[in-house]
């Protein structure tokens, strides 16, 4: 890990291992029930349509939609000084799961609910890749 | 079935510390402080109190109990739901005293919000926002001005809501303040200056964030039988706790526009079998302002999505035909978590609410937010 990263860094739970696995590898992934087919986000233990325990992991297309957005000016973290403003994005995914990461390369006036955005799997460090979004 | 809470329990005494921008106190210390005034505001002694409810953040009810000499406390709970653990409590003391269990129940919210660790960066050491570290953290959503920004856009795209309405609240918070002697902020704020203010999280402007303070309060709620020798009671008609659907993240809520106020409001309202226009003032949790037009909406004074035209035209202002957060509220009063807001209904409820009384207030709701979408609701009543 560098030395020099002073972002905040996940802590994996055993239920969120595998999805962090999968970004290193180059895939993002969503659990899907195992029985009754739904995607759920973020990794949890069971299934909260069905109650089912079995897991299975879905690599996405990575191709999203803007839920909503927000544009940062005030760093909150000493990890992000200098990066304002950046673009939060909401984007929703098929299956309805969501999450919220850094557009790039976007103008916040620009956007609109509903306009397409793909992944960018971006290397953080040796041992954290993110999913990043840019405008598809 | 529904009014099974409804009149058993009264707010007997409330108290508060100086609200302030630093302090050499400690939040025990001003936890304490503001008890002793609740408690002799009710006409009680330190010892009548047996149900101890503190916040979920901070000194612990031991701590309490140990402070104030109580050896004989038969109930302590925490209602862990940030913003709206205060009002969730007013539910849990209810609950306590129509159980037969408590007489006097002690609700107590102290902080050093300012001179400690800031509200506004402190996410992540907490355990209910655990997925919000983990997945949101490392992309740089930090604060909770980060978090509830998406929210307010995505009300404002779907709904035309404006800049302009958010501005309302700051300034009618603001007018209300400089009304109050307790109150943090006490410099005019106009139009101009809320625009000119730096941005921080897009909608949010520097006056659409609430305060960071210092300070404590402390509400008593007894048994409305014995409450009723005391010297001014309020009395508790409906209580309700309500989540949103994803309570532990905002990104995968269903429909990011609807908080868990939307589940407790129907229920509070039928228990306390008033209906909305018998409400003369309202407190309402106002961590941001968009957040005030948000729950007016899950409170059912309007419909999803015309919150922001209800608070034009000075509608929620003194002399309005609701006003809302007539202390000034978080924005502009002091950050006590919504303890403050339980402290002015019933300082209303009373008459007592000074510079900023609301003419001939008898019944009026206070609401809580926090944890991302945890809501609350108490209607409660003066004596007429």
């Amino acid at each position: 890990m560098s030395e020099n990263y002073t972002k905040p860094i996940p802590e994996p739970s055993i239920d969120s291992q595998p999805f962090w696995d999968a970004l290193n590898e180059g895939r993002l992934v969503f659990q899907a029930c195992g029985d009754c087919g739904k995607l759920r986000h973020y990794p949890r233990p069971i299934c909260d349509e069905c109650y089912s325990d079995h897991v299975e992991w879905k690599t996405s297309n990575g191709k999203g939609v803007i839920y909503s957005w927000t544009e940062t000016h005030h760093p909150f973290h000493i990890g992000f000084r200098g990066e304002t403003p950046y673009i939060l994005v909401t984007a929703e995914f098929d299956g309805g799961v969501r999450i919220q990461t850094q557009l790039l390369d976007a103008k916040v006036e620009d956007l609109k609910i509903g306009m397409h955005v793909e992944v960018v799997l971006t290397k953080a460090t040796e041992d954290l890749t993110l999913p990043l979004l840019r405008l598809a | 079935m529904g009014n099974t809470l409804n009149g058993k329990a009264a707010v007997s005494g409330i108290g508060e510390t100086v609200y302030s921008r630093g302090t050499d106190k400690s939040s025990i210390g001003l936890m304490l402080e503001a008890s002793l005034k609740a408690i002799a505001d009710a006409g009680l002694q330190p010892r009548d109190i047996d149900g101890v409810i503190p916040y979920a953040l901070g000194p612990v009810a031991e701590e309490i109990m140990t402070g104030l000499g109580l050896d004989d406390v038969k109930f302590s709970a925490q209602t862990p739901m940030g913003g709206a653990s205060a009002v969730a409590a007013l539910q849990a003391a209810t609950m306590a005293i129509a159980a037969g269990v408590c007489r006097h129940v002690l609700l107590v919210l102290g902080r050093r919000g300012y001179s400690d660790s800031r509200v506004a960066t402190r996410l992540a050491a907490m355990p209910q926002f655990r997925l919000v570290g983990e997945f949101e953290n490392p992309v740089g959503a930090i604060a909770p001005a980060q978090l509830y920004a998406p929210m307010a856009r995505r009300h404002m795209e779907m709904f035309g809501t404006t800049t302009d309405q958010f501005a309302e609240i700051a300034l009618a918070m603001r007018e209300h303040a400089m009304l109050n002697d307790n109150a943090i902020m006490q410099k005019p704020m106009t139009l101009d200056d809320y625009y000119s203010a730096r941005m921080i999280s897009d909608p949010f402007r520097l006056f659409d964030c609430s305060l960071e303070s210092d300070g404590a309060c402390a509400v008593i709620v007894s048994d409305a039988e014995i409450a009723k020798d005391t010297r001014a009671p309020v009395t508790i008609l409906g209580v309700a706790e309500g989540h949103p659907s994803s309570p532990s993240t905002i990104t995968q809520r269903k429909d990011m526009t609807t908080l868990g106020l939307a589940n407790a409001a129907p229920r509070a309202f039928e228990m306390a079998g008033v209906k909305h226009q018998d409400i003369n003032v309202a407190q309402i949790y106002d961590c941001f302002t968009y957040t005030v037009i948000c729950e007016l909406e899950d409170l059912g004074f309007c419909k999803k999505g015309e919150g922001g035209q209800f608070v034009e035209g000075g509608r929620i202002r003194l002399g309005g035909e609701l006003p809302v957060n007539t202390h000034g509220g978080l924005l502009s009063q002091a950050h006590i978590a919504g303890m403050n807001h339980v402290y002015e209904l019933v300082r209303q409820l009373r008459g007592e609410g000074g510079r900023a009384q609301v003419k001939d207030a008898n019944i009026g709701l206070v609401t809580g937010y926090g944890d991302l979408g945890d809501g609350s609701i108490a209607i409660m009543q003066g004596v007429a």
